[in-house]
């Protein structure tokens, strides 16, 4: 009963026969093998899934199957670099400590991504209620904010590497 | 990437972590991330209720769904003899698949091995297991009152585990009884889930040509476990392999030995290929290891204006259906003596009575060493009530008791020593910091007009860094750790230990200890942990003992590694040892500070054996 998806993941085309029920975070997990996207939780509450699905629309990947984001185009953690060189969220979360394990890192940028595509310039506030999808069992959060903060800053400037 | 280092300094610099680049690109490996060939899946079948005898269980519909390689009941592990697994307390055992009855809700039935994760779930699904419900007791008040009994494996048919108790009873119960004031109030710090963001789980592979068992496992403590899996199957440990790869958190809840380990364990060896489980979050907040969970009845004593009389804390510890907190045999209810806190009592007392419910296994250290948590708690909560009562500022309360900077090192009544302090000038700093004054005029302003704020003050003394070896174990293994370092010839080297870093940045902090300590370039030494193949033994990462053990053990080996580089630094610089000094990060000839030679060169020398200065590189 598998049917046959194409999903542009990172700007390659990755096709393959799924069942309808996989997930596409397993999709991205087992059948792209970009392992970056990471489960933590079986009821959507914990954002470690998080991609983002068309340019801007972020999704938590666990509750989304495969054959839902057939024909669409997926941004994993893993395309967020370019040519090597670090995305300015990447750069901020390295520069400001916004992550120990590691663990809801991926997630928490690629929300922070879509947020950045439709408010270049949040609050502080409106960054926490946009990463109130994403949780972090161990930063407290205060650095995850300065990230993004520096990240906006950095992409909002002329000489920012776009998104 | 290299950094400029000042001189050598690597300590109370800020440096960015060494283990983010790969972290922040998703290029990780954390333990779902890990694939084996021929690998299979394991998925656990779960009793829905709390209590239930089990009457049967029919695998054969489980075991005829396409892809299906296995499923294994308690009767399977029985004629392996491991059904049971001893716990970390030592003196239990908990079922590694439910025997004749299910003692918590969501307990391992079950296991169901298949050729994929969904096939697994599936057939997970199809395992028949007919119950029948028993009555389930789920307070300790109850528990107490053995009309329930949780556990009939056990000798004793009682619900009751343990009396633990220390300090001086009659003394303080004369000290209360003739107290001026005399608070007495029951806290219940509520059970809660560690909750990691990366589940438990295991790859285990048995390689039947070497006869090694190499199990990829989300572990604090992969020496312990490798010990301790040793112990319970009889495997020769130099044929067991833990390697704890990166992990999404631990908080205490990956030092546990889990059911599915030892199903997937079991799996692979009699299946040959290696079996991958990876708990859902569901499975994880039901079935791992809980933390607290303490009904403590807290009593202060104290003079009419304010002097500490007497404490004395009554406590009732549930510890679900399984003695399985992870405590030194000495101390079955932790550090909970530290319940004295930073105050200076006269008398104290404190017992503890623990008892089995039916519910998952408590009582893992959570992101604080072993029940100190819990008697914080009690404390400060205890302390603010007695500043109500008295009518008293809690700070004065607390300043006017403090244990005084000249009684250290200080005997509490409980029987803790506490080396060094100064609590009164920590605390001033703290008032001074957040405006303590401002805050009590703002509350003043604000209840005048009906309006509540309140100011939270804790004083807090944990004993961590466990441990001391006379004092602390884990089933009988001391609580020591280990270092060991290897400096390349280019001055770049590996650092070891036997730690394990769930995130609290050991690849930095190590690598930063051993630079200062050597002079070298903290980017360019690599920290590994986690391989029991090759990390020195220790007993891995919780309770915050991590740097005040392991790092201590580095700075040492780093001595000893500078010890003997300064023989090699005299011989290269033609001076005796003894004219040779450590100062400025470099060896130096006393007297002749600019004949001196670096950490980096000395490496060279000692692997290339140049005879003297003058033929010496640079």
């Amino acid at each position: 009963m598998k049917q046959r998806v194409s999903i542009e993941v990172n700007g390659q085309k990755v096709e393959a026969e799924v069942e309808p029920r996989l997930l596409l975070a397993y999709f991205l997990r087992e059948v792209a093998g970009l392992t970056g996207t990471h489960v933590g939780c079986d009821s959507s509450s914990c954002g470690c899934c998080v991609v983002v699905m068309d340019g801007s629309i972020p999704v938590k990947s666990c509750t989304m199957f495969a054959v839902m984001a057939d024909g669409h185009a997926i941004k994993t953690v893993e395309g967020l670099a370019v040519g090597g060189v670090l995305h300015p969220l990447q750069q901020a979360f390295w520069d400001q400590h916004g992550l120990q394990c590691g663990f809801c890192t991926p997630g928490m940028m690629l929300s922070a991504y879509a947020m950045l595509q439709h408010q270049p310039n949040p609050t502080d506030a409106e960054i926490r209620r946009f990463l109130s999808g994403n949780l972090c069992r161990c930063t407290g959060y205060q650095n995850i904010v300065k990230a993004v903060r520096q990240a906006a800053e950095q992409l909002a400037t002329p000489a920012g590497v776009g998104g | 990437m290299s950094v400029e280092i000042k001189q050598g300094h690597a300590m109370g610099v800020s440096m960015k972590r060494k283990e983010d680049p790969r972290l922040i690109q998703g290029k990780g490996r954390f333990l779902d991330d890990i694939v084996l060939p021929r690998m299979l899946w394991q998925a656990i079948v779960h009793s829905p209720y709390a209590h239930a005898r089990i009457k049967s269980i029919d695998t054969s519909a489980a075991l005829a769904v396409p892809g299906v390689k296995a499923v294994i009941t308690a009767k399977d592990l029985q004629g392996l003899n491991l059904h049971y697994i001893p716990t970390f307390h030592g003196f239990d055992k908990q079922m590694v698949l439910a025997i004749d009855k299910v003692v918590y809700q969501y307990q391992e039935v079950a296991a169901v091995v298949a050729e994929t994760r969904q096939i697994a779930a599936d057939a997970a699904e199809l395992v028949e297991v007919e119950y029948e419900p028993l009555d389930a007791v789920v307070s300790p008040f109850e528990a107490a009152k053995d009309q329930v009994i949780v556990r009939e494996d056990r000798d004793q048919k009682t619900n009751h585990i343990y009396h633990w108790e220390v300090g001086a009873r009659a003394d303080t119960d004369t000290a209360l009884a003739g107290s001026a004031k005399h608070i007495k109030q029951r806290m219940w710090f509520q059970r809660c889930h560690p909750a990691p963001l990366e589940p438990c789980g295991i790859l285990a592979d048995f390689n039947a040509a070497t006869g090694r068992l190499t199990l990829y496992l989300t572990s604090q403590a992969p020496h312990a476990h490798r010990t301790v899996v040793s112990l319970v199957t009889g495997i020769p440990e130099d044929k067991i392999h833990i390697i704890s790869p990166d992990l999404g958190g631990g908080f205490g809840n990956k030092v546990p030995v889990y059911p599915g380990y030892v199903c997937a364990a079991v799996a692979s060896i009699v299946t040959g290929v290696p079996v991958k489980w990876i708990e859902t979050r569901t499975e994880n907040l039901t079935t791992t290891g809980f933390a607290r969970d303490y009904h403590m009845d807290v009593e202060i004593g104290a003079t009419e204006d304010g002097q500490l009389t007497a404490l004395k804390v009554t406590t009732l510890a549930d510890h679900g259906a399984v003695d399985a907190a992870a405590d030194p045999t000495k101390y079955p209810a932790g550090m909970f003596g530290i319940v004295t806190g930073s105050y200076n009592f006269p008398t104290a007392f404190t017992e503890l009575d623990a008892y089995f419910t039916n519910k998952a296994p408590g009582g893992v250290a959570y992101r604080c060493s072993f029940r100190v948590t819990e008697a914080s708690f009690a404390i400060e909560r205890g302390m603010d009530i007695l500043a109500d009562e008295l009518g008293m500022d809690p700070v004065a309360l607390r300043q006017k008791n403090f244990v005084r900077k000249e009684q250290f090192p200080y005997s509490s009544p409980l029987g803790f020593i506490y080396d060094s302090g100064d609590y009164h000038a920590t605390l001033q700093k703290a008032l001074e910091g957040i405006g303590y004054q401002d805050l009590l005029a703002e509350q003043a302003e604000k209840r005048a007009r009906g309006d509540l704020m309140g100011i939270g003050i804790s004083t807090f003394t944990e004993a961590v860094g466990a441990g001391p070896s006379k004092h602390f174990d884990i089933m009988g293994l001391k609580m020591f750790d280990s270092a060991e370092i290897r400096i390349h010839p280019t001055g770049a080297g590996i650092v070891r230990t036997g730690a394990k870093s769930q995130g609290q940045g050991h690849e930095t902090t190590w690598a930063q200890i051993v630079a200062e300590e050597l002079g070298l370039d903290p980017q360019n030494l690599m920290v590994e942990e986690g391989d029991t193949d090759t990390a020195p033994y220790g007993l891995g990462t919780y309770a915050s003992r991590s740097t005040p053990v392991a790092g201590a053990a580095l700075s040492m080996a780093a001595r000893r590694i500078r010890e003997k580089a300064r023989k090699i630094a005299a011989h290269v610089l033609e001076v005796g040892e003894g004219d040779v000094e450590w100062a400025d990060y470099k060896f130096q000839v006393k007297g002749v500070p600019s004949k001196s030679i670096t950490m980096k060169e000395v490496a060279f020398a000692a692997y290339t054996n140049p005879p003297t200065i003058t033929t010496r590189r640079t």
